[in-house]
Parts: structure tokens; C-alpha cells; sequence
């Protein structure tokens, strides 16, 4: 029971990970990074129900309430980027060069 | 601690006129204040918002800068006593104050020297400590000065011959516009060097022993505006620091090896250093180096000709009668030192007699007055030396005292001159050379009490009795010949030579100088005073005597140079008490003065005679030679002089010396320091290595850093993982 899920969110965060490293598009990373969250989210879960513990529970409420105000924050920088750059490629967005 | 001020309290001296002898150096000091007060108001101003410049002064005003300009665009290297002529609007207050502490200082000496006579015979110094200098460890150094025999000697001169220098100074000096600061420097030095002779442990003359430096430098620099006479100062303070460091390391060994620098420690525990030994040799080399600096002996004497520069009465007081005696005073202070080394005491007496062979030589052929005054100086140090060396300390101090009457009669007689012949070619407006002799002849004529009184000089250095210097010549020359023949010196070896050879031939060095130093004095007296007057037909109208505030110090010091020979008259030679001054120092180095002559008296009286006549005779044939040979009556002024050849040439260029240390020294060093320490070091190595390097270096780890941030988001997410990867697999599989 404990290694299909554990299997499965590792094949969710491999998924979130190799989404952030080829994709360009800010929309589409954002939400891999969500993808990651709710994979560790899961073996959060998934290890609370092993233990017979309510530790892990509490974990993830925490981990959703974060990305909740991650979001919110992500989408404004993400929807002003848009309205300076017209599009939301990263490529296009290396202000930070040194 | 306790135990020596029990003993200071119960010395006989110790409720005399002695406990004030704090107040010795604090009085001129005083003075340097007062004047150097009033130097700060200038002579004249400069601006057009001179008030005196729009009233009745406006025209003396203006001639002042016109001769300073004037003077300051002809002037050469010659550094002779041409200078501006505007009078202080103080000068009168400086006149007062600064002879004043002067005679105080005399006066305090001269009660203080009083009590000792009354206190009968005193084996022990009298030392007071004023407070606790130096506090460090085992270093304890206290301010604290000593009044025995020997520095009260010293004080008195220096008072005493101080005093009539500052007064002849304020004739020779009134209208300079630099005269309360001259005043001022000159009270400053006379403080330094009474702290020189008073100090009771080394470090404390070694304070003395450097502001005497500092005012040497600043009185030789007096006329800085003239460049060769700021560089004469600088050569003098740079050639005296390489003295200083000997005079250093000589200190540090001593405390090293000793424990202490108080001169009753050092004096009680100096056997501890073991006789004859390697160290005790170093430490009297190394302090002797120090003497060689300040007492311009071979191969540091460069520094004493061009300190000429100064005005006369500084040659007078400082490089003739005080501070360049300071060396002679160090050795016979250390005596104690000195006696246990008969190689240091050999080398003493070489070095003293080669310079004063060297110096009296290159004396015989300068033209300028001062210059060959100076050259005799550098000569008759030489003699004292040879005194020292010897271990007659009380006849090196003779010769001393006695030097110091006739060397600064000699000096301040030849700034008469200066005076009489500047102010003659004033009255012209010729920018002849008023040092020259060959500019001189005839003075006889218009200056007949300073002819007089630099003749009685002049019998006097030459050694002819009985004049002070004779006796004071013969004191050493006897000591030297009777060393030669026994005691510690005449048995000890000298670089493998027999110490008695090397002496015997001191000895006849030693009269060679006599005949040379006869030679150039009577040269120096037949060109200047003799012959046909060469100075110029509209000149000969304003020569004449100086004032009687100039002429009366040197009327004081003919007197002393006659007859300083009576303060410590040979054996051989009963005219009154005998050996007055021997006995006065017995106490302070007579142990010394034993230990190298060993337990046999002098020579034996029918050797002494022949010896004092061999003295005599070569002085008067050096006068008569140079009498018969040179004809003041064929010189021509300085401008129609031709240039001389040959071997005269070379004497006239003394030797080349200091072009010889300027190729050999100076420009290695220069050039050295230019082109490997600055140009190679500072600039190649420090400035472009390691400063500019290490920038360099900075950067470009911040270029590596700079090119990391591209920029790239996806870049910055393959790194994470990557990394996060790494670390889960270093920690997975380790």
C-alpha cells in the first residue's frame, strides 16, 4: 500500500520537476510547481496513514495554505510580467542578467 | 631605590647650590621660548596691506626685500654669511633674554661648581632623579642628572663660552630679520647639550645627544632660503644618524649584557663583561661610532666643512666649542668601558690621529677662513681622540677646555672679519666673497685688537708655549709616547700589530699634524692679517673694527686661551700648581686612566723634556716654514686667481671625498632606491602585484560569478536539481 503511493508521488514530482526544466511558458511551470507540492503532499499523507500519526495531516493543510498564497503572489508577478513583456516566455525574461 | 635616595640625601652636596641643577637646562630652555615666541612675528611683511609699508618705514622696508632678493639671486654654493638685512621689531627683547639665560646658567654653574670646591673631595657623583622616565620590564630609566667633576667641567664651558658667544652674537646677529629665532635656536641647543652632559645613564645624553643634532640642523640650515645651506643641514643630520645608530646599538648591548644604562650601574658591574672580551670591544666600537658621527672624525666628517654654512657664531659655539667635543666627553664618560678593551681604546686613538693628519692637510689649501677653521676643528678632535684613545682622559678633556677657549676665539675673531669685510662690501654693493682670504691681506691695519687676539690663537693651536694649547698638545702627545713604551696598551696586539709599534707611530703622526697645524694657522693669519690689503680700493674706506659687544667676548677668550694652560701645567713643568685638573677629574677617571697606563707613572722627566722640546721646536718651524714660504704679497683677489694643480689641486678639492662618497654612496643609493626599491618594489612588485593584483584577482572571480547569473530562469531550475540531486546522492550513496 505504502509503496504504490509513495511510487506514485515520486512519479507526480519527477513529473512536476522535468515540467519546470523543459518548459518556457511561466503559466505552465507554475503549475508544475504545484504539481511538486501536491506530490509531496501526498506522500505526506501516505506516511501519516503508515504512522498512525496526524503530524503529516497537519503538514499538508500547511503546504496548502502556502501554495494557496503562493498562487496568489505567483499569478500578479506572472500577470504584471505579461502586461510589461506582452507574453510569458521565460526566455524572453533575463533582467537578471549579471 | 630607597637606599639611593638615603645616599643622595646624605651626599656632600646635598644641600648645596648642586640640588638645583634641574633648573641648568630648564633656564635657556626659557629663553627658546621667549624668543621662539617672538620669531613668530616677522620682521618685515610682504603684502601691500603692510601697515609700515604706507608710513615712515616704507623705504627701509622695501631696500630689506630688495637685499633679500637680491642676495637670495647671487648667492652660491660658497653658503658664506651674505644675508638679508631688515632689523626685528623685537630685536631688543631677544638681545636681553637671550644672553640673559646665559649668564644665569653660568652663574648657576659657576655656584654649583663652587660648593664642590668647598665640599672638599668627592669620590662618589652627586645624582638627582626627578621622576621615573621609561618603565618597562626590566627597563627602568629615571630622568635623573649627575654632577661629578667631569660634567661639571663641561657645564662650565658651555656656560661660560655659551655666554660670550650669545653676546658677541648680538652684534654679529642684530640686523638679520631671523634674529630672536637665531636666539632661540641657540638657547635650545644650549639647553639640549647641558641635558647631554648632566644626563646620568645613557638614554638620558642620548636625548641631549639628539637635540644638540636638531639644533646643529637647524642653525646650519639658519639661512634656508639659500638652498646649498638647507642641504649643508640635511647632509650633517643624515651623516650624524648613521653615528646614532651605533650610539643605539651600544645602548642595547650594554642593557643586554649589563641590566642596566645608569652610568654608577654600568660603571659597578662593567668587569662582569670580562677584559678584553669580544663584546665589550663591540659596545665600545659601537659607542664610538656614535663619536665619530657627532665629533666629525674619518670617515663622517664630511658633515663639519659644509655645516660652515651656519652663521659664524653657531660654527663658534656648536662645531668647534661644544657639541663636536661631545664624543670626547661620551669615551671619557665611559671610560670605564673603554679600559677594559685595548683594541677599542687602539682604535680610538688610530681613527683620532689619521684624522687629524687627513683634516690638516686638506686645511693647508682652502681659501675660505671658515673652512680652514673648520678643517682644524676636524684636526684638533683628532688630537683629542688620540688623548682618549690613549687613556689620558684628563688630557683629552684638557685639550677639550683648552680648544674650546682658542677655537672659538679663532672663529668668532674670523666672523670680526666676515663682519668688517661684508659690511665693507656692503657699503659698495660688491657681491664679492667676504670668507675668502684671498679677498682679505693687510687686515691688520683696520681690525688691530682682533689681530692681536687671533695671533694669541693662533700660538696657541700651533702649541707654543705658553699658550693654553701647548700644554694641553704636549699632555697628549706625552700620554700617547708613554703608553707606547708600557702598560695595557703597549702589551695588547692591534690587528696582529704590537700595540706599543702602532703607538710609537701615533706618537709621530701626532707630531707631523703639529707641524701641519703650525703650517695652515700662520697661513691663515699671513693672508688675512698680513701683507697688502686685495679687498678693492672703494672697500678699504669702511673696514674697520667690529663693535665692543663683538670685540669684548674676544678679548675674554685671548685671556683664557693665554693662559688655560695654567689649569693643568705638566709635571715637567712646575710655573704653578701642577696637574689641577688631573686631580679634580682623579675621581671620575682616574680608575679608568689606571687600569690602561698601568701601575708606572708617565715617562721619565729627562724623556718628558726632550719630548716637550721636540713639541716646541716642530711648532715653531711649522710657523717659521710657512713664514719664509708663503707671500701673501703675490696673492691676487679670489676673481683673478688662476686654478692651482697638481697635488694642490687635490688638497684644495679635499681629497675629493665627498664626490668620492657621492659616486661611491650616494648615487648607488639614489639610483638604487629609484630604479630597484621604488621604481622595481614599490611600483612593480607592490603597487602592480599585489595591489592592482589583488583587484585584478576580484574581478575576475566576479566576472566568473556574473557570467553564473545569465539570467535564465530554466538554467537556475537545472542547477537546483541538479544540486538537490547530488546531495540526495552523496547522502544515499556514501
Amino acid at each position: 500500500m505504502i509503496s504504490e503511493a509513495l511510487f506514485f508521488s515520486a512519479v507526480l514530482f519527477t513529473i512536476g520537476v522535468v515540467g519546470v526544466l523543459t518548459r518556457r511558458n511561466a503559466i505552465i511551470i507554475f503549475m508544475c510547481v504545484e504539481l511538486m507540492l501536491n506530490a509531496v503532499n501526498l506522500s505526506f499523507i501516505a506516511l501519516s496513514r503508515l504512522h498512525g500519526s496526524a503530524n503529516g495531516q497537519v503538514f499538508v493543510l500547511f503546504v496548502m495554505t502556502i501554495a494557496a498564497a503562493e498562487a496568489a503572489v505567483g499569478l500578479a508577478i506572472i500577470i504584471s510580467i505579461f502586461r510589461h513583456h506582452k507574453s510569458v516566455d521565460l526566455r524572453n525574461i533575463n533582467l537578471l542578467k549579471g | 631605590m630607597l637606599q639611593d635616595l638615603a645616599a643622595v640625601d646624605t651626599h656632600a652636596l646635598a644641600a648645596t647650590a648642586a640640588r638645583y641643577v634641574g633648573l641648568l637646562p630648564l633656564i635657556p630652555l626659557a629663553g627658546f621660548l621667549v624668543n621662539g615666541a617672538l620669531s613668530l612675528i616677522p620682521a618685515y611683511t610682504m603684502g601691500p596691506g603692510d601697515p609700515s609699508a604706507a608710513g615712515h618705514d616704507h623705504d627701509g622696508a622695501a631696500a630689506a626685500r630688495a637685499h633679500a632678493v637680491d642676495h637670495a639671486e647671487q648667492s652660491g654654493a660658497t653658503g658664506d654669511d651674505h644675508h638679508a638685512v631688515a632689523r626685528h621689531p623685537y630685536a631688543a627683547v631677544a638681545s636681553v633674554v637671550g644672553p640673559l639665560v646665559l649668564v644665569l646658567s653660568f652663574a648657576l654653574a659657576v655656584a654649583i661648581w663652587l660648593a664642590m670646591a668647598s665640599a672638599g673631595e668627592m669620590r662618589t657623583p652627586y645624582v638627582q632623579r626627578f621622576f621615573d622616565w621609561m618603565v618597562t620590564g626590566d627597563l627602568k630609566i629615571a630622568w635623573a642628572f649627575q654632577v661629578d667633576q667631569l660634567s661639571m667641567i663641561m657645564v662650565l664651558v658651555i656656560t661660560g663660552v655659551g655666554m660670550l658667544i650669545h653676546i658677541f652674537s648680538i652684534g654679529y646677529m642684530g640686523d638679520d630679520p631671523g634674529y630672536p629665532r637665531f636666539f632661540a635656536y641657540l638657547n635650545l641647543f644650549v639647553a639640549f647639550m647641558l641635558v647631554l652632559v648632566l644626563g646620568a645613564s645613557y638614554p638620558v645624553v642620548f636625548v641631549g645627544w639628539e637635540g644638540v643634532g636638531l639644533c646643529s640642523y637647524l642653525l646650519i640650515g639658519f639661512w634656508f632660503s639659500d638652498k646649498a645651506n638647507a642641504y649643508a643641514g640635511k647632509k650633517a643630520f643624515i651623516v650624524n644618524r648613521i653615528g646614532d645608530v651605533g650610539f643605539l646599538l651600544g645602548m642595547f648591548l650594554l642593557f643586554a649584557n649589563v641590566g642596566t644604562l645608569d652610568f654608577t650601574g654600568v660603571a659597578a658591574s662593567a668587569s662582569s663583561l670580562g677584559y678584553d672580551s669580544a663584546l665589550v670591544t663591540t659596545i665600545c666600537l659601537f659607542f664610538f661610532l656614535g663619536c665619530v658621527g657627532k665629533s666629525a672624525q674619518l670617515p663622517l666628517y664630511v658633515w663639519l666643512p659644509d655645516a660652515m654654512a651656519g652663521p659664524t657664531p653657531v660654527s663658534a659655539l656648536i662645531h668647534a666649542a661644544t657639541m663636536v667635543t661631545a664624543g670626547v666627553y661620551l669615551i671619557a664618560r665611559s671610560g670605564f668601558l673603554f679600559a677594559m678593551s685595548p683594541t677599542a681604546c687602539i682604535t680610538v686613538a688610530v681613527v683620532g690621529t689619521l684624522t687629524a693628519l687627513f683634516a690638516a692637510t686638506i686645511g693647508l689649501k682652502q681659501w675660505d677662513i671658515k673652512k680652514v677653521l673648520a678643517y682644524s676643528t676636524i684636526s684638533q678632535l683628532g688630537y683629542m681622540f688620540m688623548g682618549v684613545g690613549a687613556g689620558a682622559y684628563a688630557a683629552g678633556m684638557f685639550h677639550l677646555v683648552t680648544h674650546a677657549f682658542f677655537k672659538a676665539l679663532l672663529f668668532l675673531g674670523s666672523g670680526s672679519v666676515i663682519f668688517a669685510m661684508h659690511r665693507a662690501y656692503h657699503h659698495t654693493g660688491s657681491h664679492e666673497d667676504a670668507q675668502d682670504m684671498r679677498n682679505m691681506g693687510g687686515l691688520r691695519k683696520y681690525m688691530p685688537i682682533t689681530f692681536v687676539l687671533m695671533w694669541i690663537a693662533t700660538l696657541s693651536i700651533a702649541g707654543v708655549p705658553p699658550f693654553s694649547g701647548f700644554f694641553s698638545k704636549d699632555g697628549i702627545l706625552g700620554a700617547v709616547f708613554a703608553r707606547a713604551q708600557h702598560g695595557a696598551l703597549a702589551d695588547a696586539t692591534w690587528l696582529g700589530m704590537p700595540g706599543s709599534a702602532v703607538l710609537y707611530v701615533l706618537y709621530v703622526l701626532g707630531l707631523v699634524t703639529a707641524f701641519l697645524t703650525a703650517i695652515y694657522m700662520t697661513r691663515l693669519m699671513l693672508y688675512t692679517f698680513h701683507g697688502p690689503n686685495r679687498t678693492g680700493e672703494a672697500e678699504q674706506a669702511h673696514l674697520a673694527e667690529a663693535p665692543w659687544s663683538m670685540t669684548g667676548p674676544l678679548v675674554v677668550l685671548g685671556v683664557l686661551s693665554a693662559a688655560g694652560g695654567w689649569l693643568d701645567l705638566p709635571a715637567a713643568l712646575p710655573l704653578g700648581p701642577v696637574g689641577v685638573l688631573e686631580k679634580w677629574l682623579d675621581p671620575v677617571v682616574g680608575a679608568a686612566t689606571a687600569a690602561v697606563a698601568g701601575s708606572a707613572g708617565e715617562a721619565v722627566t729627562s724623556t718628558e723634556y726632550f719630548l716637550i722640546g721636540a713639541a716646541v721646536v716642530i711648532a715653531i718651524l711649522g710657523i717659521v716654514v710657512a713664514v719664509a714660504r708663503l707671500k701673501p704679497a703675490l696673492l691676487v683677489p679670489k676673481r683673478d686667481a688662476l686654478p692651482s694643480h697638481g697635488f694642490e689641486h687635490v688638497l684644495e678639492e679635499k681629497y675629493y671625498v665627498d664626490e668620492i662618497y657621492d659616486d661611491a654612496i650616494v648615487r648607488p643609493l639614489v639610483s638604487g632606491s629609484r630604479n630597484v626599491l621604488w621604481t622595481g618594489i614599490d611600483r612593480g612588485i607592490i603597487d602592480s602585484l599585489l595591489v592592482n593584483g589583488s583587484a585584478v584577482l576580484a574581478r575576475g572571480f566576479g566576472w566568473i560569478g556574473s557570467q553564473l547569473q545569465s539570467g535564465e530562469t530554466g538554467a537556475y531550475a537545472w542547477a537546483i536539481a541538479i544540486g538537490a540531486l547530488a546531495v540526495l546522492g552523496a547522502f544515499t550513496f556514501r
